[in-house]
């Protein structure tokens, strides 16, 4: 009952959001507030449906109710509740309910904000929201429904995909979708701009938060399955330049990119073609995220042709939305006055190379990504293309990105002075050279690519901090002064370096990686493998059944430097019902190194393989990510970012009512 | 396709081998280092974007012998490359070669960039240039009244 109830509150939510669409964009255009006040009343309702109906699949789940056909594929009686709960997730049509759930989401709170945002603009870009909801509400209903019953009901279910289940992937998907989808909200303020014809600094101060925080997660979810796949997938690498990852790679370069370019519309009122332009492709680089992911083009192009019901539909609305708002673009944008002159030498030069070299970067990841499906579907030619041509194209381009970064935060607007700004950077140079050149002579004989690397990340560091300390201490100024100067720094000025020194942290993170050690040995109980300055030794090997699967557990202790460090355990699992195997590491922290063990096959002569890993510093990875989302959400917390737009006064003043 | 598939069937029959294991590693540390580096260029041909150096599929465990093999008899990198492309198709090769069919591949990088520049370039130069710095008669007259600020 619940089931069919949470199925119609879907196709309610439907109707709801042609009501929102139709209603509000009729009522800005003949300036009836009424009708504009449709907007926020209808995105509430349409959240309120959305949510009930998630609510009810999530309860289907957690009661094992097996006369649902999406439960039954996913879920398994005896699995732990939290795998019942991201289970709702984990399979396609429960994650497109999760992805309009978030869209809802977002819409609700614009409707909220309904004091700092202009009412035509508010309007107008709900409608805008409303039409994504539409779109997405039509694909579940029609090709992806989760409330289908099996009957008779099936007595168990076929358990969820083993690698899902994971504490790391309960959280990822998420994360990620309210990246994604976050962005909507900035495609959706930039087609209500150009409908409108109007575009000013408050659009971009308005629009800025929602980037922000869309970009924050989107970070977040990035590192996460990151880290999932080093931890989850056995082999200790941590980005694979899987089209999947890549997916969700382009929207976050051109999130970057959007996210500069805002902050010279809001601070110069320049760049306003360009900025709305990159909304627009930064959403529809997060819907071609969507279509790549869900519609299996990516396993091969024939799955895609065989079961095309699903990629059709979002190729469909892929084409409506990124065609749609292109067309827009194209005959709007020119009524776009441009205003904010600047110098070629200037913050705003600075963060127009910026964007070009993001948006460069993105381009490259597309290429690269979609290059071997085009060349198949149009020339039957197979070709590939993986890890070695992304590192050889991507890192020419983001490090003279990451040289320039420092530089370009300390110019002027305007016009800069690059010597002037150099000068101010000394110190700076100075000590990362210095650190470059000690590590270098420390580890002579090494791999050079550690040390540069490493020199890069402390320069990007180090230049964030003297952003800071320039504008808020001057020679001869007292400690205390200095202090209250650095404190009363607005907050997205803290902000913006915290973030940049995330970037940092994670360049260091990622370049002390060529210094990490590999050893693939084997041993039996009482026997020690050696990594590095580190050594384990196998203990004993536990076999044990838990609920939903059984497993070989090695048990290591770890020794460094001739001391014990501690034990871990590396397991070989089974999941009965997919008679699925995985493979878990052990994992030992040492400061921000892990000692990194992964069991393997039994060897002929009885022993056990092992690959053990020694990678220094690899935490920064994701500190630096964790790092980079902080310093979004502190900008976000910025006085300046609260401020409404001028509110039309309620009720006519009583002077300009005639006396009768 | 056929032979894809088989291989598929085998491998699910066979179950897992994990990536490279203790007993395929070569004696010689060089010749091993030489190895590994060309595995991880090698597609592992029944996987999803795996090189054959991370994979655990049979198939790919095979190659990476087969790499070692022909290291072992003395070929160049280049030759083991060459050999593993004449056998299984340019698909093999994850970075492909620079070729007419990939020139639109190899060159949209560098071709986004410079368009990229020269129209931000141009952008920047068809809007009036903000004005020029004061000339020595306004500096003179800013240095006054800044001067008259200070007296007061």
């Amino acid at each position: 009952m619940l089931v069919e109830a949470g199925h119609f509150a879907l196709a309610l939510a439907l109707g709801l959001s042609l009501i929102q669409f139709v209603v509000p964009l009729w009522g800005a255009r003949a300036n009836d507030p009424v009708l504009m006040a449709v907007a926020p009343a209808g995105a509430l309702a349409v959240l309120a449906c959305i949510a009930f109906s998630f609510l009810a699949l999530t309860l289907a789940y957690v009661s094992s109710d097996f006369s649902v056909l999406n439960v039954v594929q996913n879920s398994h009686s005896a699995k732990p509740l939290i795998y019942k709960i991201s289970g709702v997730w984990g399979n396609h049509e429960g994650s497109m309910l999760l992805w309009v759930l978030i869209l809802a989401l977002f819409g609700a709170v614009v409707a909220v904000a309904r004091n700092t945002i202009p009412m035509r603009l508010q309007a107008n870009t709900l409608a805008v929201q409303a039409l994504i909801t539409i779109a997405f509400l039509l694909f579940i209903l029609t090709t992806s429904n989760p409330f289908t019953r099996v009957i008779p009901a099936a007595p168990e279910g076929q358990d969820l995909n083993p690698l899902l289940q994971d504490p790391g992937l309960a959280i990822h998907p998420p994360l990620l979708y309210i990246g994604y989808v976050g962005f909507s909200i900035s495609f959706a303020f930039a087609c209500a701009a150009l409908i409108d014809g109007r575009i000013d600094a408050v659009w971009a101060r308005i629009v800025r938060p929602w980037t922000l925080g869309a970009w924050a997660f989107l970070t977040l979810g990035i590192a996460m399955g990151s880290y999932w796949a080093y931890y989850e997938l056995g082999w200790g690498g941590w980005w694979f330049w899987d089209p999947v990852e890549n997916a969700s790679l382009m929207p976050w370069l051109a999130g970057t990119a959007l996210l500069h370019s805002t902050v010279v519309m809001e601070k110069r009122d320049a760049l306003k073609v360009w900025t709305i332009l990159l909304a627009i492709l930064t959403f529809s680089l997060s819907l071609l995220g969507t279509f790549l992911v869900r519609s299996g083009v990516l396993t091969s192009v024939h799955s895609f042709a065989v079961d095309p019901e699903r990629g059709t539909f979002i190729l469909g609305i892929l084409i409506l939305f990124i065609g749609g708002s292109l067309a827009l673009f194209a005959w709007r944008a020119p009524m776009l006055r441009q205003g904010g002159l600047f110098a070629p030498v200037s913050r705003e030069g600075a963060l127009v190379l910026n964007n070009l070299f993001l948006a460069t970067a993105c381009a490259t990841v597309f290429i690269g990504t979609l290059y071997p499906l085009a060349l198949e579907v149009l020339a039957a030619e197979k070709i590939s293309v993986g890890a070695p041509f992304f590192n050889f194209t991507f890192l020419p381009l983001i490090v003279p990105l990451l040289l320039l970064l420092p530089l370009g935060q300390t110019l002027a607007w305007k016009r800069g002075n690059f010597l002037g700004t150099a000068q101010r950077l000394y110190a700076v140079f100075g000590v990362s050279l210095l650190a470059t050149v000690a590590l270098l002579a420390l580890r002579h004989g090494g791999p050079v690519a550690a040390p540069l690397g490493i020199g890069l990340g402390v320069y990007l560091v180090l230049g964030s901090l003297n952003e800071i300390l320039t504008r808020s201490w001057s020679r001869g100024t007292p400690l205390s002064v200095a202090w209250r100067k650095a404190r009363g720094l607005p907050r997205s000025a803290w902000g913006t370096a915290i973030a940049h020194a995330g970037v940092g942290l994670t360049v260091i993170g990622i370049a002390a990686t060529a210094w990490g050690v590999e050893t693939i040995g084997s041993l039996r109980v009482g026997e020690r493998l050696g990594a590095g300055e580190y050594e384990v030794r196998l203990e004993r090997v536990i076999p044990r059944v838990e609920a939903n699967y059984r497993e070989d557990a090695a048990i290591l202790t770890v020794f460094g430097a001739g001391r014990e460090l501690g034990t871990i355990e590396t397991m070989k699992r089974l999941y009965v019902t997919r008679g699925m195997p995985t493979t878990e590491a052990g994992i030992l922290t040492t400061g921000l190194g892990q000692i990194y063990a992964s069991i393997g096959e039994v060897q002929a002569d009885g022993s056990i393989g092992m690959r053990l890993y020694h990678k220094p510093l690899v935490l920064l990875i994701w500190i630096g990510a964790l790092v980079m989302a902080a310093g979004g959400a502190l900008s976000l917390t910025d006085r300046r970012l609260r401020i409404g737009a001028p509110a039309r006064a309620r009720t006519a003043p009583p002077a300009a009512v005639p006396a009768e | 396709m056929r032979f894809v598939l088989a291989l598929l069937a085998a491998l699910l029959l066979a179950g897992p081998v994990l990536a490279v294991q203790p007993d395929e590693v070569l004696k010689d540390q060089a010749l091993e280092k030489r190895a590994r580096d060309i595995s991880a260029g090698l597609r592992c041909l029944v996987c999803q974007n795996q090189s054959i150096d991370d994979s655990d599929a049979q198939l790919a465990k095979d190659l990476r012998l087969l790499v070692r093999e022909r290291l072992v008899a003395g070929d160049t990198d280049a030759q083991v490359r060459d050999f593993l492309v004449q056998r299984y198709g340019e698909f093999v090769l994850l970075k492909p070669a620079f070729r007419g069919h990939t020139l639109l591949l190899w060159l949209t990088p560098a071709l986004v960039l410079v368009l990229g520049g020269i129209g931000a370039y141009a952008a920047l130069r068809r809007r009036p240039r903000p004005a020029a710095a004061l000339d020595a008669q306004e500096q003179q007259a800013l240095e006054d009244l800044l001067k008259r600020d200070q007296g007061a």
